[in-house]
């Protein structure tokens, strides 16, 4: 199979001008979440927020956990497509849009919980640092302004991340379109031509920007992991939890990159692009983080165990053997008994191999997340404290709007940007390119500019 | 904006026509800086794509690190001390979580000064006169000056040919 840079811009700007009936019917299913949810939401301002199960000594559930979950998410990209624009990993190039959107939206997501769980949204500013008469000042201690601080700027880099390597497609989406769409891809693109000096700058900021988010997404869920650790309940003053937070949101942000890769590459017919090689490799993570994971998990409970702390125990053995164990134990097979021998051995580490351990390992990591917060919460140091959280409705129908919020946006994303960026591709055609782009014999002046793909044989399908 | 160019199939050819519009710029009556190249993709290791190379943003990124990390500070300082906050015999302003706040912005930062610098050294946005042929999508260079004098055109013309386009075509000014 061989493609020509002529056709590699008409594959990946055709989903953006052609629907499909699928398109429009995940499209109504998503917005159908999407607005059960803003139903409930406004039930939950008119009734207040003692419509979820929150309750002494419950005070966090589904609400923080469904934060961590999409922050945590949100490492799938800027993240992983920054590390591997660092190491010039050339098999990146049609995985790294895919993954930078999942991390843009997962974060909008995560950010909007929050405002949710205040209650009363539009007294938002009262937490903004300024003189007032309530003598209310907020405390720069609180890890919460810390998050604040984070997320903010992981969501303005991982915008700006996104958008970069992006004008240049918008330029060709400016010049294939016509009408309205023409108006808004000339907006997107700034008055993009594709100048030496105009590329320069683009490589140079995206370098730049590679190494500044790094460090910015490792401090993101690490200051999430805080919101717990610095806080004296038990089994959550734990000096291992920075590590173990970022680690959980790597691993839960590859399996939700190659889940999104694996629908991308069966509904926008990418099958020439996202080729079996990248879910080989992307699994090859996977299992890595699935190890690491493990690792973490092990480690902290061997601690918690071998210290034999009474409060702690308390909450230990909820998880293992009492209350919260059905969801510990499937949360074990999920994220680790499951994936492992569908990662590990490479026969089965197909595009649907590694599709099936994502999915389990997104509902062990949400698993993972609610059994951090609520037994910990349930059990804390006085027995006569000890309560029980259930969620209402109005949560779940809240969490699955979440779902079909990220479901939305992407959807609606790929209408309006090319999901593989066309001129990193292109790149590839060049003779340095490498990767699973290479260029053909060439013909006299003529580069033959040839994708041929797949090229490691030895991938299974 | 009136540009006269020519369309190449690989950079390797750009590249002589760039050369030989170089060569000819004195004759022609015509500055270099009129010399236009527009590509679908960036060439390195190509001397018309690395002409701009440039480690100003580096510096830039830096600067705008230190501006970020500042503000950090002052926010976090500031704020705090101009308040009667009673803190329990705890230090008003505490480095180690003030820290916290000062990297954040640190980053954003850093992060906000490369994306003004692209957009000032790529000189984002421009509407007007964007030069563009439907041909640089499908991996052609465009190569070209931009208003030659008419006399020098016929010359122009033939200089471009020779480097290896088969034709010579003319954008006239109208913003994209």
């Amino acid at each position: 199979m061989q493609r020509t840079a002529e056709q590699i811009e008409q594959d990946l700007v055709w989903p953006i001008f052609h629907t499909s009936t699928k398109y429009k019917v995940a499209v109504a299913l998503a917005s159908c979440l999407v607005l059960a949810g803003v139903a409930v939401y406004g039930y939950q301002i008119w009734a207040g927020i003692g419509v979820w199960g929150l309750n002494s000594p419950v005070f966090w559930a589904f609400d923080i956990t469904n934060f961590v979950f999409w922050i945590g998410i949100s490492h799938a990209g800027t993240l992983i497509s920054a590390i591997l624009r660092l190491c010039n990993a050339t098999w990146r190039r049609p995985v790294t849009r895919c993954a930078e959107a999942i991390t843009v939206f997962s974060i909008i997501i995560g950010a909007t919980i929050p405002l949710c769980h205040i209650g009363r949204p539009w007294l938002a500013y009262w937490m903004i640092p300024y003189p007032n008469q309530r003598g209310i000042w907020p405390n720069f201690r609180s890890p919460l302004a810390w998050d604040f601080f984070a997320i903010s700027t992981y969501l303005t880099g991982s915008v700006i991340f996104l958008y970069l390597p992006t004008i240049p497609d918008f330029a060709t989406a400016r010049d294939a379109a016509t009408g309205l769409r023409k108006k808004i891809f000339r907006a997107f693109a700034l008055g993009w031509q594709g100048t030496p000096r105009q590329w320069q700058r683009l490589e140079i900021a995206m370098h730049i920007m590679a190494i500044a988010i790094v460090p910015v997404a490792v401090s993101v869920h690490t200051i999430v992991s805080w919101d717990f650790s610095m806080t004296l309940v038990p089994m959550w003053h734990s000096t291992i939890f920075g590590p173990y937070f970022v680690v959980g949101a790597i691993f839960s942000g590859i399996a939700a990159l190659i889940l999104t890769m694996a629908l991308l590459r069966k509904f926008l017919h990418l099958e020439e692009y996202l080729q079996p090689i990248h879910f080989n490799n992307l699994g090859k993570l996977l299992l890595t983080m699935s190890l690491l994971w493990f690792y973490f998990t092990f480690a902290e409970r061997l601690t918690t165990w071998y210290g034999n702390t009474p409060s702690e125990m308390d909450v230990f053995w909820q998880t293992i053997r009492l209350h919260f164990a059905p969801m510990f134990w499937t949360m074990v097979f999920c994220n680790f008994i499951i994936p492992m021998p569908l990662l590990a051995i490479k026969r089965l580490r197909t595009i649907t191999g590694t599709a099936i351990a994502s999915c389990t390992i997104l509902v062990g990591m949400w698993l993972e997340r609610f059994l951090i917060i609520v037994p910990a919460l349930d059990h804390k140091f006085l027995r006569y404290t000890w309560g029980t959280y259930r969620p209402t409705w109005v949560e779940d129908t809240l969490m699955a709007a979440s779902f079909g919020l990220m479901t939305l946006l992407y959807l609606l994303f790929t209408k309006f940007v090319p999901m593989i960026s066309i001129w990193e591709m292109k790149v590839g055609l060049q003779p340095h390119g490498g990767g699973i782009i290479t260029t053909a014999p060439s013909h006299g002046k003529h580069h033959g500019l040839i994708l041929e793909g797949p090229l490691p044989t030895d991938v299974p399908e | 904006m009136n540009v006269l160019y020519a369309l190449y199939a690989d950079p390797e050819t750009a590249q002589s026509a760039v050369d030989s519009l170089h060569a000819a710029s004195s004759e022609l009556k015509f500055d270099e800086r009129q010399i236009v190249i527009v590509s679908g993709e960036p060439h390195e290791g190509y001397d018309f794509a690395d002409a701009h190379l440039a480690s100003s943003p580096y510096r830039w990124a830096v600067l705008g690190a230190v501006v970020g990390g500042t503000a950090g500070y002052l926010l976090t300082t500031l704020t705090q001390t101009s308040y009667p906050i009673i803190t329990g015999a705890m230090s008003i302003t505490p480095g180690w979580t003030n820290g916290i706040i000062v990297y954040e912005m640190t980053m954003l930062g850093a992060i906000l000064t490369t994306l003004v610098t692209l957009l000032i050294g790529a000189g984002l946005p421009n509407f007007k006169g964007v030069i563009t042929d439907p041909e640089i999508w499908m991996g052609k260079i465009l190569v070209g000056v931009a208003d030659a004098p008419e006399s020098s055109q016929p010359e122009l013309e033939r200089c471009l040919l020779e480097a290896g386009a088969t034709q010579v075509k003319q954008f006239s000014g109208a913003s994209h």
